[in-house]
């Protein structure tokens, strides 16, 4: 005690006005990057609004008329809309299809480059910067860009839309996945190798056991935001249902009953999805927990 | 232990095996019946008809080398050199890239490999080494046409005769002699004219050359320096338009920042409505969660549509767009967030004598702070991407030009430049975001 006091003295005093000192610079640089932050915002929508097609004070009491036009065609052809449900859904199913196949196909491959590319358990130790590079790659490249390309060189359709987001899944998933692989413990891995397990059966038998749960949990969250991308997708030619969207919304005036009907659709569809995959991971990782 | 117990014990084992091994075996078989499924629904089988290997090719050999057409046009008796045949690639009259040799009469091509191809008046001769010379003229009556051995029909495959088109494919370029015209192709490694124009004096010097006339000081043009001309003709290069590009990258981020950060600061007063523990009132919690389960799902693409419509094609309606979807995102996340905080610190405080504004401020805010910080950079880098998708639908932004460049269906080399400054802006947004995360989130655990 002695020789802290002989150090520097201190007394309550010191300390609060050395704390208040710290409060008042705390304070002022808070509210310079709160204002910084705001001038930012109010600057940056500024320009967008600039460089809008049309302006947000002459849009902004517009933004209900499409909506209501859309709203008072589905109601006065109501009778219609059941009909529309049926026609349109194959092309729904196309679209949860494209979602499902590109998630399996995407959580497989994201699997393997996920092995791949964790410390502990990669097959070719030397090469886990090499798939982590290409998972950061795959991850980088918006699916609507692949799927541009793929619609010119392969046609229009589910196919190009499916690989296009099976791509990107494998970037997104892979990551996740390899964060998840980091915390498995590798003794079940030690102990098959000890009685010569292949590489395959070690990953199989001693981590996908472990890690299954959080996989899953992962993949469901993806396969919500794949069919959200999916029908995206559909909107640039990739078929299902963004696609008769597309051609919904420009037959224009006295057509909006099917647009409506597809609204109706794809809204049901996603909040479906949604509460189905968020109840499944729910109890997942509440299972993991006990 | 009976012997009861352990036989009920193995019983329940070898069931619990059995229902492993009928999973261990069944899901796969499941997976495999599905992508059967899907191998028919999609029709994979029908993919071979509808592919077009020429599209392919076409777009590869687009995205790292270019074309350079030399054509004479018959009518006009005029020979024109434009790389990828576009007006802003023309060679000013008299001049020619050095592989051609404008002469009186016409041109010669030094295609390299011993290829050569002349033209002379209105007649085009091309000498292919070890094959021999074919000659063409166009006519109004057909192409003349005259080949060292044999007719038109028994040539090889490489060349494509008849009466009104001869076209002649080799390694080093491509000919073609129609009724008005003939055109040569020659294909060249790079991204044409990337740097400067051909009406551009720094065209065609290399690096170092460059580099001298940056510091040396007489000025190519009067008035401004070396550097600052180089810059003004690299910034404004009518091929590749730089500064537009670059302004559609600044517009993709500006979409997906104000899209983020004003669905943040949306959703933080509306998520404390729909937390549990500090929302007293039922109705209130109901009612608010249901205005984000609405909005997160009618989807960014339909909210773009609707948008779209009110405010027309740009950035604001893309950032409004990603707003509206984010702040039913971060309403759920953020609520959920303030249902885990810990009492014991908003107790602390309100023992002080604080108020409730008080109580928020130091008792609640300081303990969401790093969670919140974290999936929001975490969102600014995936709504950087949802920038560029949305900007493709509604119009804005680096979207936008993509596929303004792939509904043209030639410039390749643009669409490729595309996809890296997207690939890069992507990742730039990654590393920044979690450079700021890692920064803010240990200074908040040191410091508040």
């Amino acid at each position: 005690m002695a020789d802290l006091s002989a150090q520097a003295p201190i007394t309550t005093d010191g300390i609060r006005s050395a704390y208040m000192a710290m409060t008042r610079r705390r304070r002022l640089y808070s509210g310079a990057m709160l204002a910084i932050f705001v001038a930012l915002m109010v600057a940056g929508f500024n320009l967008a609004d600039s460089r809008n097609a049309g302006g947000f004070w002459d849009g902004w009491h517009n933004v209900l008329d499409f909506p209501a036009q859309v709203w008072g065609e589905a109601i006065e052809k109501a009778h219609e809309l059941p009909g529309h449900f049926v026609t349109f859904f194959p092309a729904l199913l196309e679209t949860v299809n494209i979602a499902a196949a590109s998630t399996l196909l995407g959580a497989l491959l994201g699997i393997l480059m996920s092995l791949l590319s964790t410390r502990g358990m990669a097959r070719w130790p030397r090469m886990i910067p090499v798939f982590r590079r290409i998972m950061d790659i795959l991850r980088a490249i918006p699916e609507i860009v692949i799927a541009l390309v793929l619609i010119f060189v392969l046609g229009g359709g589910p196919v190009p839309a499916m690989i296009a987001i099976a791509l990107h899944t494998v970037g997104a998933l892979g990551k996740l996945f390899s964060e998840v692989n980091e915390n498995a413990s590798l003794k079940p891995v030690e102990g098959l190798q000890s009685v010569g397990a292949s590489w395959s059966q070690r990953m199989l038998l001693g981590i996908i056991p472990q890690v299954a749960p959080n996989y899953l949990s992962y993949a469901l969250l993806r396969f919500e935001i794949n069919i959200r991308a999916s029908a995206i997708l559909g909107f640039v030619g990739a078929g299902g249902i963004g696609y008769e969207l597309k051609n919904a919304m420009s037959w224009g005036q006295g057509k909006f009953d099917e647009a409506a009907a597809i609204f109706i659709l794809l809204f049901l569809t996603i909040v479906f999805f949604d509460q189905i995959s968020s109840y499944y991971r729910d109890r997942l990782t509440k299972g993991a927990q006990q | 232990m009976s012997m009861t117990a352990t036989a009920d014990f193995k019983g329940e084992a070898s069931r619990l095996f059995q229902r492993k091994r009928l999973f261990n075996f069944g899901l796969p078989a499941v997976i495999l019946v599905y992508f059967v499924y899907i191998f028919f629904a999609f029709d994979i089988p029908g993919l071979s008809e509808r592919a077009s290997i020429d599209n392919a090719r076409a777009l590869v050999a687009d995205s790292y080398s270019h074309k350079t057409h030399v054509l004479y046009d018959a009518r006009s008796e005029s020979i024109e050199i434009a790389i990828e045949g576009e007006r802003k690639g023309t060679y000013a009259e008299g001049t020619a890239p050095d592989w051609v040799n404008l002469t009186e009469t016409g041109m010669v091509a030094q295609l390299g490999r011993g290829h050569v191809v002349t033209y002379e008046g209105d007649w085009v001769r091309y000498d292919i080494p070890e094959f021999g010379v074919i000659e063409a003229r166009p006519s109004r009556s057909g192409v003349e046409m005259v080949f060292p051995q044999g007719d038109m029909e028994d040539q090889p495959e490489w060349i494509n005769a008849s009466k009104n088109r001869l076209a002649v494919t080799t390694d080093r370029g491509r000919l073609t002699v129609t009724r008005t015209r003939a055109e040569l192709f020659k294909y060249d490694m790079g991204w044409e004219l990337f740097f400067f124009t051909l009406d551009s004096p720094f065209h065609g010097k290399g690096f170092g050359e460059l580099l001298g006339l940056a510091v040396s000081g007489d000025p190519v043009r009067p008035e401004v320096s070396n550097i600052a001309a180089m810059w003004h003709d690299f910034w404004n290069n009518a091929m590749w338009r730089h500064s537009e590009v670059m302004w559609a990258v600044f517009e993709t981020i500006l979409m997906a920042f104000l899209g983020t950060f004003g669905a943040a600061m949306l959703a933080l007063p509306l998520a404390f409505m729909a937390a549990r523990n500090f929302s007293p009132f039922m109705a209130v919690r109901f009612g608010v969660r249901r205005v984000f389960d609405f909005v997160r799902g009618v989807d960014a693409l339909i909210w773009t549509i609707v948008l779209a419509r009110a405010f027309g094609p740009g950035p604001l309606t893309g950032a409004l767009a990603i707003l509206l979807t984010d702040t039913g995102t971060f309403g759920k996340l953020f609520s959920e967030t303030l249902e885990n905080v810990d009492e014991k610190q908003i107790e602390g405080v309100q023992s002080t004598g604080a108020k409730p504004m008080q109580r928020y401020r130091f008792g609640v805010i300081p303990q969401i702070t790093p969670v919140l910080l974290s999936q929001l950079l975490y969102y600014l880098e995936s709504n950087t991407r949802s920038a560029t998708i949305i900007g493709a639908i509604t119009g804005g932004g680096i979207g936008l030009l993509l596929t303004q460049a792939i509904i043209t269906q030639k410039d390749w080399e643009e669409v490729s430049y595309y996809i890296v400054l997207i690939v890069l802006m992507v990742m730039a947004m990654d590393t920044i975001s979690g450079w700021l995360r890692r920064r803010l989130i240990q200074s908040d655990d040191a410091g508040v």
